[in-house]
């Protein structure tokens, strides 16, 4: 099992997520530069925050034009996991690999402290390890997270169940109140519909050590360890099968 | 552009800001008269901003020397050994001018410059701190309501700047400090402190070595902007017509800086480079002599081989640019290839530009012909140095309308609750939310959720505390006194995180050189800073001085920010200052020990209350003495509080500064600007001074803490061995905030109605543009 940690011009939680999966979880981990379209030997790609090609234009703009994407969305195409981290997750909108699409905070302002998500889903390979309704709480660091789409689209990504956090209070209660960025219908992270691809603003890699005041965000973190595990497993389990006949 | 044959008069000199004297001494050092490019470049390097020409015979009576420091002042920035083979980098310095003119640009490219001089040595920035001082941003505090309007729109521009640049850049602004008086309301203070760490064996410094080794321009290409910067922005006082100066200010970008400090590491990790300076005041001028300076060589460059982003610049143009985020590195003849390389793999301009030379001249060429020739260390070391004149101030010719105190059994909860909305006293959590105050993972004390920031360097398990504290009315009232409160309180908050004090950097800003009281009181404050970095073992290893903060005659109040360094040993002891558990023992730990109980005598209780922040926000006095300092007790506070912390024995330790021992209760109870709860206090405290002092008087050497009540005895015996005043107060509570003096109740109110005043403030003001 080996995690890949794409590395933009501009990115800068490159290395704090890297901490979190090599020394936190002690996981194998390696960067992936942005002229790469090498990707091969990776099991899950993670796109970090940050503020990719200077985030010039629009959040994520340039970044999707770069050699790694065309790999990475070959590797998304092809089921493997990728989560994007605020920038990142603004990267993978810009790039299609998720629906909506990020507006100004409704604040105008950048906003850098703890909030309260709540996982809506845990049938997921991002969130398998939490329990329904679990409030996290996790930082969050953005300027442009007010997460906005179509009306079809929203609902469509509710039926689907592929809302995967929404802001909550502390007790899981949804309203205005704590939703840091105007974020349409207290979105703060969602899923592809094939549900192997998935992005949020907060930044799970920022709470993986209770030092640091939460380590709630270990929760995706373990699994999607646990989801790569399980798939790992599953094809030893099918390649034995294949060779031992019934 | 500037005719480079137009001809250099003594006139033309002055309007460069060079003195005849100083002219005089130019064409000394040159044995002819300079031309054009000469003159800018000699103007620029000897102008106060790059020479220190007011302040160094002042600067040498600071203690810069420990067993703990690596590097002392002259360098890109202070370095000092934290263990472990590891060593941290760290210097404040000012943006102000800049600051005032263009509010966004200007306090980002401050911090952009100070976050250059820490890369510069090789280490890799940690955490940036500010000390920010702006005009009033309320009505009634003694400013109109234009200059209220235009103080919100500076203040927010500033905090928008020094957010966009550190954000963007990926080092976490873990905090500061902020105040607001009438003086700096056409002179704002913007003053940027950064850390970084590096391994002691991978330092670089900046000394161009090794005749015919090129000297390699890296980073943004150079273009017209920030010209004179140094010379006639920072080192001249402001009239009506200085936002005409708005061409001086420089433009950031904190994306360039990135790609170049990733750059720069990876470079220096080549083992090619030889020294490395950054291109910030006077660019490309200061770079370039002061390397050859202080290597002992020359340096020869052709300026037609500068990237440059606008056409026909002039050598005059390319030489005093201040661009932002360029390098000039000096590397190994021959594997200059391995680092034009690392550059571009991160797509920079990186251009071999020249060399290094024998013989001590910076050589300037334009396509080959010779456009200045200069001795690199006349320049450099010994421009002008001045022993200006000091005179102490006059004194007011009445007397000064100090506190009168309220009687005994006022009750003081309205006031209370008024001093905790005081803008310098409020919740800063407006401007703390627009820094990404955690990436890099390591912030384990943020911003407002301890007395100093503490930032863990991974790979050691040590944690690094960094506080920064200035009192400008306290040194206007009494210059050698105030400073030495600002080197004791930053000490202080570093132990209240737990951490050991290592060593300081400080920011001097002062009005104009030119004025004898100025002059008075700088000196008083280097001898107070002095005395104070001496006897609590802090020596400082660099810094800056901003004078010339003046706007149409009206000088700010003598600022010195200091910012201290401290170690923790181990960062899971670090220490917050929030309450954590009701039922927790409240105590107040007092380095005056015994002495403390004695009482002084009334008029000298009202001369210091009235330099307080109380009397300033409740009564609108500001008058009198600061408190007397007592460093022996600062000392002995310093110790236990370290021993305390690696203990484990505390739940949480504040010290008590602006608002005193009410406000110091109070915020230990709000926690943090992002708290979603509070706790309150229960305490009762006796007394024969007036209640209002008790409560709210600023006496240093003193902190609140708390502790299970199991922990008791044993945090007394440690009070005992370090022979330090412990008095217990109360109890931590849930619900309501109740202080009793002499048996009476003097506040008592529902803890969330004193955090919404404490809390709300600072938006209000600020929303309210």
């Amino acid at each position: 099992m080996k995690f890949g940690v794409v590395v933009f011009p501009g990115s800068n939680c490159d290395h704090d997520t890297h901490h979190a999966l090599a020394t936190v979880l002690g996981r194998p981990v390696d960067f992936i530069w942005h002229q790469s379209e090498d990707i091969a030997g990776f099991d899950a790609i993670i796109l970090p925050g940050g503020f990719a090609y200077g985030d010039y234009l629009r959040t994520g703009a340039i970044a999707r034009f770069s050699p790694v994407m065309r790999a990475v969305t070959k590797f998304a195409k092809s089921g493997g996991l990728v989560l994007g981290i605020c920038n990142g997750f603004q990267v993978l909108l810009e790039s299609g690999l998720l629906p909506g699409a990020v507006l100004r905070n409704a604040g105008l302002r950048f906003v850098c402290r703890h909030v309260y998500i709540r996982v809506e889903h845990t049938d997921t390979p991002f969130t398998r390890a939490a329990r329904p309704g679990q409030v996290l709480k996790i930082p969050i660091a953005h300027s442009d997270g007010n997460y906005f789409c179509d009306d079809a689209t929203l609902h469509d990504l509710e039926r689907n169940g592929q809302i995967l956090f929404r802001y909550v209070s502390p007790d899981g209660r949804e309203s205005a109140e704590w939703n840091p960025n105007g974020a349409l219908s207290n979105i703060a992270g969602v899923i592809n519909h094939e549900r192997n691809v998935a992005g949020l603003m907060p930044h799970p890699e920022r709470a993986a050590e209770s030092l640091l005041d939460s380590a709630d965000g270990l929760v995706i973190l373990r699994s999607m360890i646990d989801s790569l595990a399980r798939r790992e497993s599953q094809s030893v389990g099918a390649s034995v099968a294949e060779r031992v006949p019934a | 552009m500037i005719d480079t044959e137009i001809c250099v008069t003594p006139t033309l000199a002055a309007e460069h800001g060079l003195s005849l004297d100083e002219y005089a001494r130019v064409q000394k050092i040159l044995g002819r008269d300079p031309n054009i490019t000469e003159l800018g470049i000699f103007s620029v390097m000897w102008s106060e901003h790059c020479s220190y020409k007011s302040s160094k015979v002042h600067l040498k009576r600071l203690p810069t020397k420990g067993p703990q420091v690596v590097q002392g002042p002259g360098e890109n920035a202070g370095v000092v050994d934290i263990g472990s083979g590891w060593v941290a980098a760290f210097k404040i310095e000012s943006h102000n001018h800049p600051s005032f003119v263009e509010p966004f640009q200007g306090a980002a490219t401050g911090v952009g410059g100070i976050l250059r001089d820490i890369f510069t040595m090789g280490a890799r920035p940690i955490a940036v701190l500010d000390s920010l001082r702006f005009g009033p941003i309320t009505e009634g505090q003694g400013a109109t309501s234009a200059e209220v309007s235009r103080n919100r729109r500076i203040v927010d521009g500033v905090v928008r700047g020094i957010g966009f640049y550190g954000n963007c850049f990926g080092v976490p602004t873990v905090g500061g400090e902020v105040a607001f008086e009438p003086c700096y309301s056409a002179n704002p203070l913007v003053n940027a402190l950064a850390l970084g760490v590096a391994r002691r064996d991978e330092l670089f410094f900046a000394r161009a070595r090794g005749v015919d080794n090129p000297v390699i321009y890296v980073g943004a290409k150079t273009g017209r902007d920030g010209i004179h910067g140094a010379s006639l922005l920072a080192s001249a006082e402001f009239t009506e017509e200085s936002q005409q100066k708005r061409p001086n200010v420089q433009v950031g970008d904190p994306f360039l800086e990135k790609l170049l400090l990733e750059a720069c590491l990876e470079a220096m990790h080549t083992g090619a480079v030889v020294a490395i300076q950054d291109m910030g005041a006077a660019g490309l001028t200061c770079s370039t002599c002061e390397m050859a300076s202080r290597g002992s060589t020359g340096i020869e460059i052709d300026l037609a081989l500068v990237p440059q982003r606008e056409t026909g610049m002039s050598p005059y143009e390319i030489m005093l640019s201040e661009s932002q985020e360029r390098m000039l590195l000096v590397a190994e003849r021959g594997r200059e290839e391995e680092v034009l390389c690392v550059f571009r793999k991160w797509e920079l301009d990186a251009v071999v530009i020249g060399r290094v030379t024998s013989g001590g001249l910076l050589r300037v060429l334009d396509h080959g012909r010779l456009v200045a020739e200069i001795p690199a260390h006349p320049l450099a070391e010994e421009g002008p140095v001045y022993s200006r004149p000091l005179a102490p101030p006059a004194k007011p010719s009445r007397a000064e309308t100090l506190v009168a105190f309220a009687p005994q059994g006022t009750n003081l909860t309205e006031n209370f609750a008024k001093l905790l909305a005081a803008p310098a006293i409020a919740s800063k959590r407006w401007i703390v939310q627009q820094y990404d105050h955690m990436v890099r993972t390591n912030t384990v004390v943020a911003p407002g959720a301890g007395d100093a920031a503490l930032v863990r360097v991974k790979d050691t398990g040590r944690g690094l505390a960094l506080a920064v504290d200035g009192n400008g009315r306290w040194c206007h009232l009494e210059p050698r006194l105030g400073a030495m409160h600002a080197v004791a309180e930053a000490a202080r908050n570093v132990a209240c995180v737990g951490a050991r004090p290592l060593a300081a950097t400080n920011c001097l800003n002062f009005g104009n050189p030119e004025k004898p009281e100025i002059m008075w009181q700088f000196s008083e404050v280097i001898d107070g800073m002095g005395e104070a970095c001496r006897a609590l073992g802090v020596p400082i290893t660099g810094g800056n001085v901003s004078f010339y903060n003046e706007t149409l005659g009206h000088a700010i109040y003598p600022t010195p920010a200091i910012g201290v360094l401290g170690i923790l040993d181990d960062d899971s002891h670090a220490l917050h200052m929030g309450f954590r558990a009701p039922g927790d023992a409240i105590l107040l730990l007092d380095g005056a020990g015994a002495a403390a109980a004695e009482a002084a005598a009334p008029a000298d209780l009202e001369r210091e209350f009235s330099s307080s922040e109380y009397a300033r926000t409740i009564r609108s006095i500001v008058a009198g003495t600061p408190p007397a300092i007592d460093f022996a007790a600062e000392k002995r506070l310093i110790d236990s509080l370290t021993a305390l912390a690696v203990m484990g024995l505390l739940h949480s330790a504040h010290d008590l500064s602006d608002g005193g021992l009410a406000v110091a209760l109070a915020e230990s109870g709000f926690a943090s600007f992002f708290a979603t709860e509070s706790l309150g206090a229960h305490v009762a405290l006796q007394g024969t001074e007036p209640a209002e002092w008790a409560l709210f008087g600023e006496r240093g050497a003193r902190a609140v803490v708390t502790a299970p009540q199991a922990a008791l005895a044993a945090v007394e015996q440690i009070a005992a061995q370090y022979q330090l005043g412990l008095r217990k107060l109360g109890t931590v509570t849930q619900g309501i905030f109740r202080i009793e003096y002499n048996g009476r109740e003097v506040v008592s109110s529902p803890v969330a109605r004193l955090r919404a005043s404490w809390a709300d403030s600072l938006e209000q003001a600020l929303a309210a543009r």
